[in-house]
Parts: structure tokens; sequence; C-alpha cells
């Protein structure tokens, strides 16, 4: 075969993503001239919930995602609570907080130290001045890193045994707060969990205090940091992003979304809305969800989740994926970490997006300054419970109404869409953060987040999925259960 | 590693929960837990380097006997669906659905593990009308014979061994797989479910720590209040087979000292309880689905005797958020002294 003929290669399974993605490449001299994700995992929790009592939708949406399990269950609270017109009292909001950042910070460790890192420490890489570094901590099962991560984001997590019985899959999170009151003795050991985590972060991760992290303001800061405190974990990730040119790769289409995180009484710890160019509110109205290249049929054009369907079509000849296509305002936006710092206004990210795009090296940069940022929120929230007052209120639920839960999970935006009939849930749709970024193709041919971050990439003639994009698809950190669902 | 304990790790139809359970093990860490006990993790899709084209490699090299595995762990329901077909979920690069793949690798394995109550038994994927066609290993809900024939032994002799739960508790999976290691595990260390007798032998209720409500069935009504949830929040702890309340999750947790009902979440069928999961269905005022072995008729003139004892302490704490009367308080309210 000629070398300079595009040659379609597919690539999978690919693994230390959470759940199954396959990925279809065509390349043309080395390079990536078009991609097609694949999530390959149907099981149907949008039919699973129809019919069911809306409250069930708490055992059940924790369950679609093991990693995203609690993000699930607020968005399905928060559906809920909009349904009966519950506003979470005090304490059951700021629990509900702690819970939900214990999961998401948790998420981004994992994610770090377990799902991204490893992938430096290949044969690959041996010819590279860090490898030797990298290696010993990284490599996967057996690197050094591990074994301090995996004892500090347990006890870290000792925080959902108090506050939510277990992790992941709890019944704790309620649509007016949480099931468990909280005593002093709780308290104490609510913040003493939080600080320990505090000091891990400090001395392994970052080897700063952590508001030296969230100061950082430029680019130039970053460099003088890194140049200052050059034997931590980030340190070592921007040597070797420098080195191998991380921002150069990855890109999608610099338009990010974020539904807003951490509810603090009427604000929330960082905003909602959309950044294009520049700041804009967000309109849920414009949210619509494309099946033109699923496994799915029933629905002829874009729909907004109330009035959407999920029905399995395996033959359907122009699909490519189970999951569908969501859009806004028919664009394509990016979710993550990095786009709630982009739409929040986090001057850092700001300077190296405008610099160098969304890339691999900074999604992995505002991963790990969200983590310095929240533990000082959750120090101060644990402060403000008040052990004596309600963790939870209750109403009744009508038997005719909508409502939607629109959260912020590790991995970005989740919104649930409910409907419930005759005291039964008519309808239940949910577009999770994967869904946005490893959508398939939609119905003006407009590839994916994942699908665009591909394109272009220089991958040479490796026959196996080459390590540049295995980088790109785990800089996204997918959930691929949550994706389809 | 020399004279290792091989197990491959896949998932199909789940959410990836029980092995980030796993994950959550502690003193030691899950790791440092199959390093001392020399266990070999061949592969697993959250931890292990190999990727794509790499572990379709090592998935050859398994089938065709020049690696040797010990145990099959699969983590998530079967994906019979479409119509049979097994297409919801197709391994990715390779073509062939998971189910085909697990099946082949079940013949080849010495022992095969269900992890978590889908594998096992097809769990909450089966809920609803089960729209992918979920099943379990060798279960399919309560009915034996799923994925694999209900009479198929493993190499080993062992049926499929169903480390149920939802998620499966760490040291459910790490002692089940030493116990296999070791060679420990027979027919007799599971019970009628091929659930390990040694997280099954207890229930959720031992260890409660709102023992003393049930004993005089001082029962909550709403959402974190203090009382027994059996009677009204559709708690099942004293029928559920597990030791959560002994063994306790993430430190210091379980279900009920997180304040929500037990949904017996290691038993098949947990996924649709016929009633909404927090609410006590109930025949004349009276909870159906009574403790696992009391005969009813005694339950009921016990729990009228005892309600008619329960002193006001815990009448009162049972409704409320926080302790209103402390133990030895005279009735005294001490909140707010």
């Amino acid at each position: 075969m000629n070398s300079n003929s595009p040659t379609r290669r597919v690539l999978g399974p690919f693994n230390r993503v959470e759940g199954d993605l396959e990925v279809h490449v065509e390349v043309e001299q080395g390079l990536i001239t078009k991609a097609w994700v694949n999530s390959p995992l149907f099981r149907g929790f949008e039919q699973i919930l129809h019919g069911k009592d809306p409250l069930d939708s708490l055992v059940y949406t924790p369950r679609i995602c093991g990693i995203c399990s609690v993000s699930q269950s607020v968005a399905a609270a928060q559906a809920l609570a909009e349904i009966q017109g519950l506003q979470p009292c005090s304490n059951g909001q700021i629990a509900t907080n702690l819970i939900l950042a214990a999961e998401n910070l948790a998420d981004h460790l994992t994610h770090f130290y377990l799902f991204f890192m490893p992938d430096f420490a290949r044969e690959t890489y041996a010819n590279r001045d860090w490898f030797n570094k990298i290696s010993e901590r990284f490599k996967a099962q057996t690197g050094k890193a591990a074994r301090q991560v995996l004892p500090a984001r347990a006890a870290f997590l000792h925080l959902t045994g108090i506050l939510a019985g277990k992790w992941p899959h709890s019944l704790a999170i309620q649509p007016g707060g949480t099931t468990r009151p909280i005593e002093t003795q709780e308290k104490i050991r609510l913040a003493t969990t939080i600080s320990t985590f505090r000091h891990f972060l400090q001395d392994v991760v970052f080897g700063c205090e952590l508001e030296q992290i969230t100061a950082l303001q430029t680019i130039d800061e970053l460099n003088t940091w890194q140049l200052d405190h050059p034997n931590s974990d980030f340190a070592y990730f921007l040597t070797l992003a420098a080195d191998l040119k991380l921002s150069e790769i990855g890109c999608a289409s610099n338009s990010f979304m974020s539904y807003g995180a951490y509810n603090e009484g009427t604000q929330q710890l960082f905003k909602s809305g959309i950044w294009q160019q520049h700041y804009q509110t967000l309109n849920p109205e414009q949210i619509k969800e494309d099946i033109s290249h699923s496994w799915l049929s029933g629905q002829s054009e874009a729909k907004h989740p109330y009035q959407g369907s999920t029905i399995p079509n395996a033959d359907e000849s122009s699909g490519y994926s189970w999951c569908k296509a969501p859009r806004l305002n028919q664009q394509v936006v990016e979710v993550g970490a990095i786009a709630r710092q982009m739409v929040h206004g986090h001057k850092l990210i700001h300077e190296l997006v405008s610099q160098s795009g969304a890339n691999v090296q900074n999604r992995i940069i505002a991963r790990l300054l969200e983590i310095a940022l929240v533990v000082p929120a959750m120090e101060n929230w644990v402060k403000k419970l008040h052990v004596k007052e309600a963790f939870c209120i209750t109403t009744e639920m009508p038997d005719n109404a909508q409502g939607a839960g629109m959260i912020e999970a590790a991995r970005g935006s989740l919104g649930h869409w409910v409907q419930i009939k005759n005291g039964r849930i008519l309808n239940y749709q949910i577009i999770a953060p994967t869904t946005w970024n490893f959508s398939p193709r939609d119905g003006q041919d407009q590839p994916g987040a994942l699908e665009l971050a591909l394109q272009g990439t220089y991958v040479g003639s490796d026959e196996n999925a080459s390590v540049i994009i295995q980088h790109i698809i785990r800089s996204f950190d997918p959930c691929m259960v949550c994706t389809v669902h | 590693m020399k004279n290792s304990f091989n197990i491959l790790w896949l998932q199909s139809g789940g959410c990836g929960g029980c092995s980030i359970s796993v994950l959550n093990a502690e003193q030691p860490d899950f790791y440092t837990n199959l390093h001392l006990n020399n266990i070999n993790m061949l592969w697993h899709p959250s931890i292990s380097e190999a990727s794509a084209g790499e572990f379709i490699s090592l998935l050859q090299s398994i089938e065709e006997g020049n690696i040797k595995l010990d145990a099959l762990c699969l983590e998530g329901s079967l994906m019979r669906g479409p119509n049979g077909t097994g297409r919801f979920h197709m391994l990715g690069g390779t073509g062939r659905s998971m189910s085909e793949v697990v099946k082949s690798l079940s013949q080849i394995a010495r022992y095969t593990i269900a992890i978590g109550s889908c594998a096992a038994f097809g769990g909450i994927t089966m809920s609803g009308s089960n729209p992918g066609e979920a099943c379990g290993l060798q279960y399919e809900g309560k009915y034996a014979g799923g994925l694999l024939d209900k009479n198929w032994l493993s190499p080993a002799k062992l049926p499929v061994i169903n480390i149920a739960g939802c998620p499966t508790h760490p040291s459910w999976v790490i002692e089940t797989i030493v116990q296999l290691a070791m060679g420990d595990l027979t027919f007799s260390g599971l019970d009628s479910y091929n659930r390990p007798r040694s997280y099954t032998d207890h229930l959720v209720h031992h260890g409660c720590p709102r023992n003393e409500y049930y004993e005089f069935k001082a029962s909550a009504e709403q959402p974190s209040e203090q009382g027994c949830m059996m009677e009204h929040m559709g708690c099942l702890g004293t029928q559920a087979r597990a030791d959560c309340n002994t063994r306790l999750w993430n430190g210091e947790g379980s279900c009920l000292r997180g304040g929500y009902a037990c949904i017996n979440c290691t038993a098949p069928e947990f996924e649709e309880p016929g009633h909404s999961f927090t609410k006590t269905p109930k025949i004349a005022g009276i909870p159906m689905g009574l403790p696992i072995d009391m005969p009813k008729a005694w339950f009921v003139a016990l729990a009228s005797l005892s309600k008619a004892a329960t002193p006001k302490r815990l009448k009162v704490n049972a409704t409320s958020d926080h302790i209103r009367i402390s133990p030895g308080a005279k009735n005294k309210e001490e909140d707010n002294k």
C-alpha cells in the first residue's frame, strides 16, 4: 500500500479511562486527518428510570458511575428539589458540597497519579532526561507515588464515611439536604481529615502551601514557582510537559461551558456560564442533543433533553457510537476543570489558554489548580456547619412536575432533566460531562471535542495506539460509563 | 513474579464502582495488598499500563495458554442485547462482544469471580425493563444460570464466586482473592448464592448503631432522624447478608451510619424491590419483610410489647435529627442547656 494514501486504524480498548472507549482514526502521512470516537457500551438507565418513584432515582442514578457517583446523586437531588420547590437547609447544602468536593478532588488525584502520568513511564520515553525519576514515581502499579497517593486518597474519603455512609453509591444526598446530621466530634474529625489531606498535597503534590499555587496569576509566575519547587509532582509534570511540548497537542474548540460549582447561599464557588472569546451567561434552553451519528432512533432533529428520548438501534447505519451529540446553541463546547476556571475567570488559566489553547498540558494544570482552590473552601465550609441545627428538610412530591439538576462533576457539566407524571418518572434525560467531550458528529457533521482534539495530531507510523493519542484522550479524564449511561 | 497468583480483571455492563471501591482499601492499600500476597494483576482496566494493541496481545497469549490465568475477575453484568447479539458491549478494538471474551476466558481461568452484584446476578443494569438484556455470570437475578450454565464449574471445580455488593467492599474482594490464592476457599465457604460466607454469615443489622431504637421499635419517619429505619424508611438490614456494620466503609461509615436505609445490595434482585426503596411496604400497618428467620407472630407480639415499653428518650430522639434527651437524663431535654 502506498504509505501516502489515508489509512484507517481502529484503536482500543483504551484503559485508564473510566469505562469503554474505541477510537477510529484516519491517518495520512503520519497525521490524523479525521477521528471517530465510539462509546461501545450501552446500558439504558434512561429507560430503567421510566415509571419509577421519583425518589428512587437517588438509588439508580449514582450507580450510573462508580467514579462520579456522588455527582449523579447531587444532580438527581437538585432536579427533585426543583420539582418539590425545596431549598436545602444550610447544613445540608454545606454537607453536600463537602461530599461532592471529596469525590471531585479524589477523582482529580486518581486521574493524575493512576490514569494519566503512568504513560510517561513507558519505555517510549526511556531516552528523556526526566525518565528515571518519572518511571520510579509513576510506573503503572509499581511506581512509588501510588503508595503515597492511595492511602492519602482513602484517608481523605473518610469524609464520605462520616457524611455519606460510604463512597461510591450513597443515599445520603437528598433534595432537602443530607441524611447524616453530625455532632461536634464528627465536625472535628472532618476538619482533621481535610487538613491531613492538605498536608499530603503540600508535601507531595505541590511542595508548598496551597495558597502559593492558587495565587499564581501569570505564566511567568508559574515558571518561577517551578524553578523554586523542582521536587514536587506538579513540577515534574511541568518539566516533562515542556520537554514533550504537551501544550501543542490536543486542542479542541476552545469554547467552554460550566454550570457553576458548589452552591454557597445564592452564590457559587465557581460561577456558571460560557466562554467563547469572552464570558457569556449560560442559557440552558440552548442545550440540545443530536442523534444523527448515534446508534439511536426516534428523533429526527436535535432536541432539548425535556423533549429527548433514548431508543437504541444497533442497526442505525449512520451511527458509530452509543453516545449522543449534545450541543450548546449548535456549537461544540468543552467541559471540565479547565472550562470551569475559564468561565470563572482564573487569571493563570486564562493566560495559558490565550497563549496555547485548551490542550493536554493546560487541562492537567487546571485540574491540579482546582485541587488547590477547593481544599481551602472545604476548610471554610466545615467551620460553617452548625451541629445542633437541621441537615435535611422534606416536603411532599407533586404528582406532575418537571425539574433540572445542573451541576459540575470532576469531569465537567452534568445535567439531569426529570419529568414526573401521576407521581412516576415519565422521562429522565441525562447529559454527562464526557457526553459533551467525547460526542460523535452532529447533524451538521461537526466533530465532537475529542474528535477535534485528535485532528491534525502527528502519530507517525506507529500501528499501535500512538502514546500521543493516549495523552490527548486521557487529558480529558473521560468517564465513558457516564457518557452513555 | 515467581509462582504468583495471576488475575485478569475485566469490566462489562456496570459502573466501575467496584474497582473504585477496591482502591479505597486501607492498611495496606490495594497495590501493597496484592504485592504482599504475591498476587499478580495481569491487567486491570483502571490501573495497568498496557492499552489497546498491547492489551489485545496479552489477551491472545492468555487464550493461547502462554500465560497462566488463575482467576478471571469480572465487574459489571453481561450485556446480551440487542436481541441476544451482545452488541450493547463490544470489547473496543477487537470486534468481539465482551460476553464472548468472558465466556472464552472462563473456560481457561482456574477460578471465575464476579466482582459486585452486577457481575454476580445482573444487578442494577437489569432493572426496569432490562433494556440491555443484562444478566450475571452464573445467575439471572435469583435464578441459577446466566452467561454460564447453572451447573458450570471452573477448571478448579468451583462455581462462579459471587462477591456481591453495590459496590462491593474492598476487603471482601481482597480477602476472597487471597483465600483462593492460599487454596483456602472451598465450596463450603460459599453460601446458597455462592457468595463468600466470610462476609455473608453476618447481617447488616449486626452492629447497627440504631439497635436500641430497633429493640423498642422507636422509628424514624423522615431522612436525617435518629430512629430505626425498618418500620417506615425501607431498611432491610435485618434481612441483608453482609457485615457492613461491623467491618465499616471509608473509615467509619455504612449505609445505616450514613442515615439511610440498607437496600440489601448483596442480594439478587435488590434492584427491583417491588416498592419504593425508601418506603417500607406494609400490610395492616405491619411491615412486610420481617427479620430473616423470625416467626411473624412472635415479631408482632414482641414489637407491640416493646413499643409499649419504649422510654421517652428513644421516642423523642427517634424522630429528632439530633439527640434531644441523653441517657440517664431522666427525660429532661438537654439540648437547650
